[in-house]
């Protein structure tokens, strides 16, 4: 059982193609190690048992009828539970969505159901992705399994939980701000944000249009390529995905090799408010990458001091508008009605009690941002930033071929620690945000735990548009470069002490 | 421009457009929050010139079309699957007190 | 209360009316604006709806090319400058029958700009200045049950039904429209009937005002004579034909006279005009303008039509209507009165083709007015299908001209073509209906009725030439009628030795 949860996605593939293992054997151990787990690490909000298994029976006789498999056939995954997956609940956290089962699948669900992956249930987030430590959850937040008191990161921390919980070896998240990135730093993971347009927005529910990115969360590099390789790609359903075929990071991920590249430390992302741990494990991975081939070299983009203010000003205004469809007509919670109220007070009503704090925050400060005599101050400067950011990036990829910063300024801080000071909370969103202000691809890998207090460490690589592969090779490169992190055994967890690689 | 602090009305106000009922204990804890923040964002309208072009999107990206044919629609029964109230194979809604726009 | 209302001919002469005219013209393209959902017409509710369309969380908008191409082709037929590069933009506002909370729109950046049409009244050309035509999509439809007349007001509840929800609109708007005085209404409604009578040449929409594909919201605002500040305008809904275009402005006018003559303030308000009583009311009075809070619409990218796009679909516009009424009828030489009889029978192709096959455009028309549109009656089918085409008539005519059928015989002729016998030429010689030419026939003939009717024949010689009729009748009768009736006149006449008269 432990060397079934302890594999990598690629290894329980092979294993399963070979018949070595039935997939129906791994989507059991994995459900098993769920209720094992689970209700320390509440992870799931929701888990698919019966059509998982005959997701993965299916999976098994399609073998035994002599067919080809796709590479990741047989394998589980969790799915953030943002993205729409027909007849499971779809809630993203929230109390407004309580219950509701979207009619379709996402793009992104249908390809991962068409390469023949066992989808194991949704997983827990901030609720509507606005959050960095999934604790605006509506149902309770998620413990980190690296330490049960701390936070795993947000707004996807059930998705990253999962894979360092070994309840499931893959899984889908959505980045918007940091959201599969920051979650993945804390809690020892892979998670790559592509580049914008890179993977079909189709069937995810809609935080900020123009910085959401769905993307790859994994234990390694190459199960991480590996997965983005079956999501990746042009969608028609989606007028922002890019028509070209995706990078191949599949052969980088195998490549591993950082001989030659340019490395860029960006200079303002450390120093003030960075933990010494988090400083300390970021450049003893830079001085590995140089060891290993790489030229090391500085730039400075000044725009991202301003990122974070450009983001809390576009995001929260595309939210606002985004999430004016919950108005308790046509679907979710309906508060109320008792045949006098008009829809307006219906509408007032089921809002107000369907949507948390944090919601109810965003929205307002994005209603500001856009209203008349506002927009040019806020909402339309917040624009311009965009533009500066962009081309602080595209000066530093002429000297660089990746940039590379800590991914979030310290390591899993405790549950409770930052809930009533909001811009405290956003500070963790410091080093992702530029790269979804720009749209270039950015991914979190993890290069060791901080000596304070033992706890993972994120690095965050950052590539040109369309470039996502170079991610993949820097990735691939610290992971044979560095130790494995093996997060503690969970108490009842099924899964060994040993990281397989 | 600083931002003029928020008071609880101006949140009401905002709250009201944005359709979303908060309780007075709501609007007083907000306001004083909306306020740290907005004035962190602040800072945002002064960096950049009036010769800076905003981006609206990320992609250099024009002209996505697609043909004008008919594809399948929902079943109505999925439609209507998740409605509050139904009747008739209608959405049924609250009376509404504005006109259409 | 009762309305206080000034007398139309005072009100014009106290003040200058101002106009605004907002057109939504519905696409005929048969999907919808953003969706692949159905357009036809008559559908049972809720069964032509989709994610796209009903909002679901997670969908997304993709544009119809042909909507486009419609858009485009709008605004060059309007003389309107077609945009380079523009984008959609978010309309946010809450309403049940707007699935998303927000409509998609264009804000700033319409794809046509700058434009004008002329119309005339009276012999009076007016210009009609337009503003703008951008592309949006229309809202779902709701009825309002519980209520005494089935409207908003004092209903319990109201049924939503999307099936309209998404289908493409184009609104055109026009700039203040000044200095029409008096003629202000005919004006209007001379502007509405153009734009449709345009629209429906483009074939971009069925434009049936009582279906709804053509609607019109009428603005109106008094400035008192000699002064040139604008007043306050009203804007009136439910103009649902074009009587009610003029109906509704001329009671507006008389309506706003009696209020400003009464030394008060015109509200700036939505009014409802009430086509069976023939009266405006006050909408719902609001405190502030809504606040629509626009931006760029982050799901779509920019539209940028090319030049050679643009040239291409110029050259597919027809020829506007006015001014191929003018050009037909000056080259045709018909009065106005003879040309609009042509119009109104619906049939202006039918003679213009008829002259291209030869024929003149005097006779052309009297054909088809005359003899061809009573045998279509008859037959209970339009002109057009009657069973002759313009070729066959001017190929009749040629016959006339050369003297070898007349008038009576070429009315054989025609039952000839229609029972199916074959082309003009073909039944005169199949059924033998030639006229006698040949003189010496004639003569004998002529000689025969003479000595026929001895008394009448002294008549004529005695002076009295009126009576030849009868000589005449009695010449047509033996030949059957297949004689040119005025030449047996001369030669009667020359036998009988009496001049011509």
């Amino acid at each position: 059982m432990s060397h079934i949860l302890t594999a990598t996605a690629a290894q329980l593939a092979a294993r399963i193609a070979q018949g070595d293992l039935s997939a129906v054997e791994v989507t059991q151990a994995h459900l098993d190690q769920i209720a094992a787990v689970d209700g320390a690490v509440h992870a799931f909000l929701h888990v698919d048992r019966e059509r998982a298994l005959a997701q993965a029976r299916a999976v098994d006789d399609a073998r035994r009828a002599g067919d080809t498999l796709s590479p990741l056939a047989g394998v589980p995954i969790a799915l953030k539970d943002v993205f729409c997956y027909a007849g499971a609940p779809t809630t993203c956290g929230s109390r407004i969505l309580a219950g509701w089962v979207p009619p379709y699948d996402a793009t992104a669900t249908r390809r991962l159901l068409d390469a023949g992956l066992v989808i194991l249930g949704k997983t827990n987030m901030d609720e509507f992705a606005m959050g960095s430590s999934t604790e605006n959850s509506a149902y309770g937040p998620t413990h980190n399994p690296w330490d049960l008191d701390r936070i795993p990161g947000g707004s996807g921390g059930g998705s990253s939980a999962v894979l360092a919980a070994y309840e499931s070896p893959l899984a889908l998240g959505l980045d918007t701000g940091g959201s599969i990135r920051q979650p993945a730093s804390v809690t020892g993971t892979v998670g790559v944000k592509p580049t914008y347009g890179g993977t079909s927005r189709y069937g995810l529910v809609a935080m900020a249009s123009s910085l959401d990115q769905p993307g790859p969360c994994a234990r390694t590099v190459l199960d991480a390529a590996l997965l983005h390789q079956v999501i990746g790609g042009y969608d028609p359903r989606d007028s922002t995905s890019i028509n070209a075929p995706v990078p191949d990071v599949v052969a980088a991920a195998r490549l591993a090799d950082v001989a030659g590249m340019r490395i860029g430390v960006v200079k303002e992302l450390g120093g003030e408010g960075y933990a010494p741990g988090v400083e300390q494990r970021f450049h003893e991975a830079v001085e590995a990458l140089r060891g290993a081939g790489a030229e090391v070299v500085e730039v400075s983009c000044p725009h991202f001091d301003y990122a974070l203010g450009a983001y809390y000003l576009i995001m929260p205004s595309e939210v606002s508008s985004n999430l004016a469809r919950f108005d308790a007509m046509r679907y979710g919670l309906r508060v109320g009605d008792d045949g006098e109220r008009s829809a307006e007070e219906v509408m007032n009503l089921s809002r107000g009690r369907g949507f948390g704090d944090e919601v109810k925050r965003r929205i307002i400060i994005g209603t500001y941002a856009l209203s008349s005599g506002y927009y040019d101050a806020y909402y339309g400067s917040a624009q311009k930033v965009r533009t500066l950011i962009a081309g602080d990036f595209a000066r530093a990829f002429q000297v660089a071929d990746v940039l590379v910063s800590p991914t979030t300024p310290t390591t899993a801080f405790r549950l409770g620690e930052r809930v009533d000071d909001p811009l405290a909370m956003y500070k963790a969103d410091l080093c992702t945000i530029p790269s979804n202000m720009a749209g270039n691809a950015s991914a979190s890998f993890p290069v060791g735990l901080a000596p304070e207090d033992g706890l993972p460490v994120g690095f965050q690589v950052m590539a040109p548009p369309m470039a996502d592969d170079r991610l993949y090779r820097v990735g691939a490169a610290l992971e044979r470069l560095l130790p494995a992190l093996v997060p503690p055994r969970l108490p009842g967890s099924l899964a060994g002490g040993e990281a397989s690689r | 421009m600083p931002p003029v602090p928020l008071t609880p009305d101006d949140v009401a106000r905002l709250a009201s457009l944005a359709r979303v009922d908060l309780t007075r204990a709501e609007l007083e804890h907000l306001a004083p929050q909306l306020d740290v923040i907005l004035d962190a964002v602040a800072s945002v309208s002064q960096v950049a010139g009036p010769d800076v072009v905003p981006t609206s999107h990320a992609l250099p990206l024009v002209n996505v079309f697609r043909a004008d044919v008919v594809a399948a629609s929902l079943p109505v029964e999925d439609a209507l699957a998740m409605a509050p109230a139904t009747s008739g194979q209608r959405f049924r809604v609250p009376r509404i007190l504005g006109e259409e726009q | 209360m009762s309305v206080e209302l000034m007398e139309f001919g005072e009100a014009m002469e106290r003040f200058d009316p101002v106009l605004g005219l907002e057109v939504h013209v519905e696409l005929n393209t048969v999907s919808k604006m953003f969706c692949g959902c159905s357009t036809a017409f008559g559908a049972a509710p809720n069964t032509q709806t989709c994610p796209v369309c009903l909002g679901l969380p997670g969908s997304l908008p993709v544009v119809n090319g042909k909507a486009v191409e419609s858009a485009i082709r709008i605004g060059l037929a309007l003389g309107c400058s077609v945009a380079t590069w523009c984008r959609f933009a978010r309309k946010n506002y809450f309403y049940p029958d707007m699935p998303k909370d927000y409509q998609i729109s264009q804000y700033d950046e319409p794809i046509a700009f700058d434009g004008s049409v002329e119309v005339e009244v009276d012999g009076v050309v007016h210009t009609i200045p337009i503003e703008r035509a951008h592309m949006e999509e229309d809202t779902g439809k709701s009825v309002h049950v519980g209520g005494a007349t089935g409207r908003i007001h004092g209903a319990d509840y109201s049924l939503l039904d999307y099936n309209r929800a998404g289908v493409p609109l184009i609104e055109i708007v026009t700039k203040p429209v000044r200095g029409t005085g008096s003629q202000a209404p005919e004006v209007a409604r001379a502007y509405v009937t153009y734009l449709r009578d345009l629209l429906r040449s483009l074939g971009v929409s069925d434009v049936r005002m009582e279906q709804g594909s053509l609607r019109c919201d009428a603005n109106v605002s008094l400035m008192p004579k000699g002064t040139t500040d604008l007043g306050t305008r009203t804007e009136t809904k439910n103009v649902n034909s074009l009587r009610s275009v003029e109906r509704a402005l001329r009671y507006e006018i008389c309506r706003q006279a009696a209020v400003l003559a009464g030394g008060g303030t015109v509200t700036q308000e939505t009014r409802h005009w009430h086509e069976d009583g023939g009266y405006t009311s006050a909408g719902r009075s609001k405190e502030e303008a809504e606040d629509y809070r626009y931006f760029p619409e982050p799901d779509l990218v920019p539209i940028a039509p090319s030049d050679d796009w643009v040239a291409t679909l110029r050259a597919t516009l027809p020829e506007a209507p006015g001014v191929r009424a003018a050009r037909l009828r000056q080259a045709w030489s018909f009065t106005e009165r003879e040309y609009g009889d042509v119009v109104n029978a619906g049939a202006v192709d039918l003679v213009a083709a008829t002259v291209e096959a030869g024929a003149a455009p005097a006779a052309a028309r009297k054909w088809w007015l005359g003899e061809l549109q009573r045998r279509a009656n008859e037959a209970g089918v339009e002109l057009a299908d009657v069973g002759m085409s313009p070729a066959q008539v001017a190929g009749l005519q040629g016959l006339v001209d050369l003297g070898v059928v007349n008038d009576t015989l070429a009315r054989q002729v025609i039952d000839g073509v229609l029972a199916g016998e074959g082309e003009p030429s073909q039944v005169v010689s199949s059924r033998g209906l030639t006229v006698v030419s040949d003189t010496g026939a004639l003569e004998s003939a002529i000689d025969r009725a003479i000595e026929a009717n001895p008394d009448v024949a002294q008549k004529i010689r005695d002076g009295k030439v009126q009576a030849a009729g009868a000589v005449i009748g009695a010449v047509m009768r033996e030949l059957k009628g297949q004689a040119d009736a005025a030449k047996v006149r001369q030669l009667l006449l020359a036998k009988l030795g009496v001049e011509p008269t």
